[in-house]
């Protein structure tokens, strides 16, 4: 725990470990973000046309797994709390018809100031890596 | 291959996107945020990609060879039902390494004279 000057004792520590969430992808999932976010590009929805391009399969959109990645950093402080969020999309997460992948993700405390947390993020689709250099500042209040 | 003379300049949007309840409600229910008050920090990218892709399309760029690379959001104040806003897209960047075209394009969200939020996007054009 960091003290400032009398100021509120921070809940969060240089160094801490955020307890890992895990997220359902499906194709469903799939579909449902492709009308909310405007993403209606085929790779996302169809798996002939994935395959088409190369691809294993159906693949998740980068951003829907940011955005899960982003539900993460929310259910710490808030959504109005989050002051920078970024990520490298490293690997696709693959998904197949009729499955539910599973996305874990978790975070670790890299710096406090008095008036924000920087959180490292991880995210994990079994034991690939997703989102690489992931990393979000929050507001403390 | 996009339009090298496009690099560096910034396309001022035409049209505001007004953001709704309804629009944040539905993002929110599509990732499973439960907390529908603001807007979740990723929402923004339904604004700056569909900017960037009419904007890179025009230039030249093929869409749908068109993966994403990486993507950073700078959120200054939550966004809200009500704001009107108007993104202004710069692109920063475009490079080939090996075969790809590499585009980073920064995008400016302003209501009225207020910045809100301002993101980065790296897309790759795969070869």
């Amino acid at each position: 725990m960091v003290n400032f000057g009398g100021a509120r004792m921070s809940r969060y520590a240089v160094g801490q470990e955020l307890a890992p969430t895990t997220y359902v992808i499906n194709r469903a999932l799939l579909i449902g973000y492709a009308n909310a976010s405007s993403d209606q590009n085929p790779i996302h929805q169809d798996e002939a046309f994935a395959k088409s391009v190369g691809l294993e399969n159906v693949i998740a959109h980068g951003m829907f797994t940011m955005a899960l990645a982003g539900r993460y950093v929310s259910a710490l402080q808030g959504s109005a709390a989050v002051r920078e969020f970024s990520a490298r999309f490293v690997k696709p997460v693959v998904v197949p018809a009729d499955a539910d992948v599973e996305l874990i993700v978790s975070g670790k405390v890299l710096e406090v100031t008095e008036r924000t947390a920087k959180i490292e993020i991880s995210a994990y689709c079994k034991d690939v890596k997703v989102l690489g250099m992931a990393k979000a500042v929050i507001a403390l209040s | 291959m996009l339009n090298p003379d496009i690099v560096g300049r910034t396309f001022p949007g035409a049209v505001a996107f007004a953001v709704t309840q309804e629009s944040i409600t539905e993002f929110c229910t599509a990732i499973g945020e439960p907390n529908f008050e603001v807007a979740p920090p990723t929402y923004t990218i339904k604004i700056t990609l569909t900017e960037s892709e009419a904007l890179l399309k025009e230039s030249g760029l093929d869409w749908s060879r068109v993966v994403h690379g990486d993507q950073k959001f700078e959120i200054h104040r939550p966004i809200v039902a009500g704001d009107a806003l108007i993104c202004s897209s710069t692109i920063e960047s475009a490079r080939v390494v090996a075969g790809n075209e590499i585009v980073s394009v920064r995008s400016d969200l302003h209501n009225g004279d207020e910045l809100v939020a301002s993101s980065w996007s790296t897309l790759v054009v795969r070869a």
